[in-house]
């Protein structure tokens, strides 16, 4: 009876342990944890990138280290950023002690990706950053770089690249309206959201557009992040007598912005960075109220390189919506194989210098770290986009005739019929 | 400036309103305190959205459906999480904010942290004074008021009215009296969680449908509950308006401060405890029921 119990405790406890440690079963993959809010849509496009990914890599043969061919094996570790930081850390830190991932890949506050990456560094994890745009989570390598060195940002573009596109797509429909509608002088009203990474965006405004851009400003609003109405501004925004509402949103307020602003007809044009415009639920979350909405974005049915088309179709076939910024990750697996087949080996140290000289052509176009691991913008590199939401559709309207750069599939801006209404009458 | 601050206070204020009277009959009058109310409200949202969205019904048979279902929700927390411990306030207060916690889950574990939107019952806008106003507000503006009448006469000239005033005023003596407690408080329940069921279909095309778009209204609706004095279904209305002004106000005369609307309502419902801690109908209060 005792040898039995003995033999059933044994069997227990070994399953229990292998319980604990599923790293012991998968020796020969290569673990890559994805970190993202998982129940959110910037998670699932984590999530989503990444997997089409390691299936396409692991169809292929996998990943070549040395000589051994190895399998990329996906960690999904649900950080619930937008809800609890402390979550974000504890989820990172499992998956690096219990889990024993080789790589991270994702994050998407600021707030939470700063602390991952400092967990990532003390376990000299290479962290490749899929979704936080503050410039200062990449110039902590250039100050501090054999402590950084792990990091390095895929996607987006950061918060300065951001801001010149931001700037230029305002500048590119100021025209379209100054020619369509032929007024003289623009008026625009700047409307973000109250954040760290907007500040910069409203400073330059301020300057930029009566000084460079000889526009008027006729207001600044700076609701919440997570404003569940915005008719007030609105309506201040009307009495203004704005032409353009430049946006700068990344979080839910976006959303009830155009919303409303849909609902009311403002006649003004809607332009900016406005994170929630480039998902595809937007239009049935305004119940088709945000058209016309125009914000940066990473993704378009457009040929911004070869691999950009097939990727998005068949993200789009697989998954039923357009993939965001966050599903950079399948070219941040892209990169890793291609670093690691060099490298020949998983070590971090060793992997650095080889992820410094990644020159990638991905879905966003051709991919290039800097001296700060940032990824590159510009003619040539990434560029961003400009889409815009025509009858229940994101197109792609910027670059056009850019630079030189008009991606095939890239569709002329339309201005909303109550915004030339309303003008064309006036003036 | 004025009119607009006047036409979009007493929009928000109608909206506020809304949601706040059904709070104010269940935690200022009867008593029972359920966090879990704005829950309920947020439940409403996704089954209306269920409804018409994923299973195309009519709006009206999706709505109707949402209330009788919410109701019976409504029912079962009370019997279930309430009822057992309804002379425990402390012990309430939390076992219903843990109530709201799991329907927040509930709805993250099945729809995700998407925004969904739900359609709104009249469509279109029109201009009020120079404002725009869409007509799904102006149905906010309405029902509040009717469901305010309505409630007052529910109260006061209905013997159910009667005995919830009576039970929330002293419950052993109500006891004693013959009266049902246990049924009067199911009842105030289901008539509550029937308000926040009508605000849901009213209010959820004007915010986003998602897991947490109940935390917001319930820190106003305390605040206006409180505002206006507890019990008062009056007071509620009026706080309900002020902190609807205030928050236009904010918008209208610092713009670059209207991120701050929340904080300056809720300061003034701290500057007016100050003055009068009983709320601004505070006085009202035993005489109402």
């Amino acid at each position: 009876m005792n040898t039995r119990r003995f033999i059933v405790c044994l069997a227990a406890g070994f399953l229990l342990f292998a319980g604990l440690c599923p790293s012991a079963w998968a020796a020969d993959s290569i673990k890559i944890g994805i970190l993202g809010p998982m129940s959110f849509t910037q998670g699932e496009g984590h999530w989503n990138g990444a997997t089409m990914a390691a299936e396409e890599i692991n169809a292929a043969g996998g990943v070549k280290v040395g000589d051994k061919m190895m399998q990329i094996e996906l960690v999904k570790v649900d950080t619930n950023e937008f809800l609890s930081i402390p979550d974000a850390t504890n989820a990172v830190e499992m998956a690096i002690s219990r889990n024993k991932v080789d790589f991270l890949v994702g994050g998407f506050r600021t707030e939470a990706v700063m602390v991952m990456q400092d967990i990532a560094m003390d376990a000299k994890k290479i962290f490749i950053g899929c979704g936080a745009a503050t410039v200062e989570i990449c110039t902590r390598v250039t100050e501090n770089y054999d402590r950084y060195k792990y990091w390095f940002r895929l996607t987006p573009i950061n918060a300065g690249y951001l801001g010149k596109v931001d700037f230029t797509l305002l500048g590119t429909v100021g025209a379209i309206m100054k020619k369509t509608l032929g007024l003289e002088t623009l008026k625009v009203a700047v409307v973000a959201e109250k954040a760290a990474w907007a500040e910069g965006i409203v400073a330059a405004a301020e300057k930029t557009l009566p000084e460079k851009m000889g526009m008027e400003i006729v207001g600044i609003w700076r609701p919440s992040p997570v404003a569940k109405d915005c008719s007030a501004e609105l309506a201040a925004i009307q009495r203004a007598g704005a032409h353009i509402v430049f946006t700068t949103f990344s979080s839910s307020v976006g959303l009830t912005f155009a919303k409303q602003m849909g609902e009311l007809k403002i006649p003004a044009a809607a332009v900016g960075i406005n994170v929630e415009a480039q998902k595809s639920g937007f239009w049935e979350a305004t119940n088709g109220a945000g058209d016309y909405v125009l914000t940066i974005n990473t993704y378009a049915p457009v040929k911004i390189t070869e691999s950009t088309l097939p990727f998005y179709t068949k993200y789009q076939e697989r998954f039923k919506e357009a993939p965001n910024y966050t599903a950079g990750t399948y070219d941040a697996l892209q990169i890793l194989k291609a670093a690691v087949e060099e490298a020949g080996t998983l070590d971090s140290d060793a992997l650095v210098p080889f992820l410094e000289k990644t020159d990638l052509v991905g879905t966003a176009g051709r991919e290039v770290f800097d001296a700060a691991h940032d990824i590159t913008w510009g003619p040539g590199y990434v560029t961003g986009l400009g889409t815009q939401w025509q009858e229940g559709k994101i197109q792609c309207v910027w670059p056009y005739n850019w630079e030189g750069i008009t991606y095939e599939g890239t569709v002329p801006y339309k201005l909303a019929p109550w915004v030339v209404e309303a003008w064309k009458k006036k003036d | 400036m004025f009119l607009d601050i006047l036409i979009d206070g007493l929009i928000k204020g109608s909206v506020y309103a809304l949601l706040a009277i059904g709070f104010s009959l269940v935690l200022g009058v009867a008593r029972i305190i359920n966090i879990a109310h704005t829950a309920l409200y947020m439940t409403s949202a996704y089954l209306i959205y269920i409804g018409t969205k994923q299973l195309g019904l009519p709006a009206t048979v999706s709505i109707g459906a949402a209330i009788i279902l919410t109701i019976l929700l409504g029912l079962l927390i009370y019997r279930y999480f309430i009822r057992p411990i309804q002379e425990h306030e402390a012990a309430m207060l939390i076992a219903t904010i843990a109530v709201a916690m799991m329907l927040q889950e509930v709805f993250l574990m099945t729809f995700g942290g998407h925004y969904l939107g739900v359609s709104p019952l009249v469509e279109g806008y029109t201009t009020i004074l120079g404002v725009r106003v869409t007509w799904q507000h102006i149905l906010a503006l309405g029902l509040a008021l009717v469901v305010l009448v309505g409630v007052r006469l529910f109260l006061f000239h209905t013997r159910m009215g009667l005995a919830i005033r009576a039970t929330a005023q002293d419950r052993e003596v109500a006891n004693l009296m013959g009266m049902d407690v246990t049924r009067v408080a199911m009842a105030t329940m289901a008539v509550s969680v029937g308000l926040a069921s009508v605000a849901g279909a009213i209010v959820a095309p004007l915010v986003t449908v998602e897991p947490t778009m109940w935390m917001h209204p319930l820190i106003m609706m305390l605040a206006i509950v409180v505002l206006g004095g507890l019990g008062s279904i009056e007071g509620s209305f009026v706080g309900a308006y002020i902190l609807g002004f205030a928050e236009s106000m904010v918008v209208f005369m610092v713009p670059m401060g209207s991120f701050l609307k929340d904080s300056v309502a809720l300061s003034i419902m701290i500057l007016v405890l100050l003055v009068r801690p009983e709320g601004l109908f505070g006085v009202f209060f035993e005489e109402e029921r």
